[in-house]
């Protein structure tokens, strides 16, 4: 780099950046708090009273939070392995070979990343219906895949781009089984690529809404339905413990797979390729 | 096996699966939008439902409430984005946790950021009373109006929030991946820090800024939840809209909500066709 930058700027960059932190942590505080209070009436700047109101109700049996923690974190985990099963192949045909018509096959799977969800899904609730897919979890997975797909086929048609198809060949002939091959030469070189690319497909099947709400029909109940409706009829103690919940399993998540997630894995780069 | 045959066999679930769910139920809501059902006895298409969608004032005012909406957050959030990242390139104080944040917010469902940004800025919320304590307001209503406003200023806030940290760790990463040797070689021929940025850095991270960008809008225009916690009841975004059309008590309002979804989708997609002919043609110059 050029020279050793001034007082005067490494300043501006510390104030920028403690701004930045501010503002990325400032939403959630008054969830966190609203979580704990017992009644926080404006102008109050703390609850004048603390109770683990909230807490208790989300834990008891009754509220059906914890289930719905469980039917939510399945769901999302049936759709990120279907993703995964289904975008790896479909990432290596786009990222390694050229062929007649891979151009209509790109745009087909980018489209649903364009197109907003709202617009298919009520298609898709009218054929569900003959279907008997409609208030059913399967059916909620099975939506959940339109939005989870894509990226999952980007980061991977991104990683095997710059793979070498020529190991594989090698441990084929020394005499490795195409099994043998998979589980030793190409999934060690793909992982990183699954692990983002499975980490961003649970996140966007994690967020999902409107598809579950409308393929669910109010019977499968994900945590996002349940904190909508207690954070719409006001009741924020609640809504503040359930937010809670629910942004944990993705902070879990993250701490696990953060070293994947800096600029040195190709994959994340591979989002600039639209 | 041939090799067009292995091609195909790689790419038939994912086609099938896109296929029949996405093209399928853009395909139903646009036989439906034109009144047209075989199975229950509509045999008769027609332009009905469009008619009313257009003839409809709301629409109207929901379809530029909604581009200004996706327009502004994602203006918004690339430039903050593209900041932030050349910042996170340095070494400040703090730096360790800036990335961290980023990489969590990631992990942060939209709706939890909307809740959050309500609880903060609506008229009795944080910042009001933040304002009350410090004497600046009497009563809530003496605080501005920043959710379920017609500005859209709540949830434009929420976007921005949720998608700085998303465009902005992939310009990261496509800033490591560059490194920082041609703006060496453009600052050591004579260019200004702002010259190297804007003729050599930028045009070399525009690709991945602009398909991240891309997203953005795309997400911005189409999203529920989040125009549904945070905006005004009229106008309401067009994905409110249509939700509120496909589940209104009257079934014949089932039509105009498909037609409405048909015209977002084709909206998103001439929208940012434009925006990618529009954008490459001004920074690439």
């Amino acid at each position: 780099m050029v020279g050793k930058d001034s007082l005067g700027i490494r300043s501006f960059r510390f104030l920028t950046g403690s701004l930045l932190i501010i503002w990325l942590v400032l939403p959630l505080i008054p969830l966190a708090i609203w979580s704990f209070a017992k009644g926080w009436f404006f102008p109050d700047l703390l609850p004048t009273h603390w109770s683990m109101r909230a807490w208790e109700y989300a834990f008891s049996d009754t509220s059906g939070v914890i289930d719905s923690l469980w039917l939510t974190i399945g769901i999302s985990l049936a759709a990120t392995v279907l993703s995964i099963l289904i975008g790896v192949p479909a990432g290596r045909a786009l990222g390694l070979y050229n062929f007649r018509g891979k151009q209509l096959v790109e745009l087909m799977i980018l489209a649903p990343i364009i197109v907003p969800g709202i617009a298919v899904v009520l298609g898709i609730h009218s054929v569900f219906i003959s279907f008997g897919l409609n208030n059913t979890v399967s059916g909620v997975i099975l939506v959940h895949l339109i939005p989870t797909l894509p990226y999952m086929i980007l980061v991977m048609s991104g990683v095997f781009s710059n793979y070498d198809p020529a190991y594989e060949a090698q441990a084929r002939t020394l005499g490795a089984s195409p099994l043998k091959t998979f589980w030793y030469v190409t999934l060690p070189s793909i992982m990183p690529g699954i692990i983002v690319g499975g980490l961003f497909a649970f996140l966007v099947s994690w967020s999902q809404y409107v598809l579950t709400l409308l393929i669910g029909g109010g019977r499968v109940v994900t945590l996002p339905l349940l904190l909508f409706n207690f954070a719409t009829s006001g009741r924020n103690d609640i809504t503040g413990a359930i937010g809670m919940i629910y942004i944990l399993p993705g902070i879990i998540i993250l701490l696990f797979t953060a070293r994947h997630l800096s600029g040195r894995n190709g994959a994340v780069g591979s989002f600039g390729q639209i | 096996m041939s090799e067009r045959l292995k091609i195909f066999l790689m790419l038939v679930p994912a086609l099938l699966v896109i296929g029949l769910l996405f093209f399928g139920g853009l395909f139903i809501g646009l036989m439906r939008s034109f009144n047209y059902m075989p199975v229950i006895g509509l045999t008769d298409p027609d332009l009905s439902a469009y008619l009313s969608v257009f003839t409809d004032r709301e629409f109207y005012l929901s379809f530029l409430l909604t581009f200004h909406i996706a327009f502004t957050s994602t203006v918004i959030s690339t430039v903050i984005a593209v900041g932030a990242a050349l910042l996170l390139r340095r070494h400040f104080l703090g730096r360790a946790i800036v990335n961290f944040l980023f990489q969590l917010n990631l992990t942060i469902p939209h709706l939890v950021g909307a809740i959050g940004i309500l609880y903060l800025f609506s008229q009795s919320g944080s910042f009001a009373r933040l304002a009350a304590h410090w004497g600046m307001i009497a009563s809530t209503s003496d605080f501005p109006a920043l959710v379920f406003d017609p500005y859209a200023v709540g949830i434009i806030l929420q976007y921005v929030w949720k998608e700085v940290p998303f465009i902005g760790v992939i310009v990261l990463a496509n800033m490591q991946t560059i490194g920082e040797d041609y703006e060496s070689v453009a600052r050591s021929l004579g260019a200004t820090r702002w010259q190297s940025f804007r003729y050599v850095l930028l045009p070399l991270i525009f690709p991945g800024m602009l398909s991240a960008s891309v997203m953005v809008f795309a997400f911005t225009f189409g999203a529920y939840e989040i125009p549904a916690i945070l905006g005004a009841s009229f106008p309401a975004a067009l994905p409110v809209l249509a939700y509120r059309k496909y589940t209104d008590v009257d079934l014949a309002a089932r039509p105009e909500a498909m037609a409405m979804a048909i015209v977002i989708a084709l909206l998103s997609a001439v929208m940012i066709y434009l925006y990618l002919r529009y954008s490459r043609k001004r920074i690439r110059g």
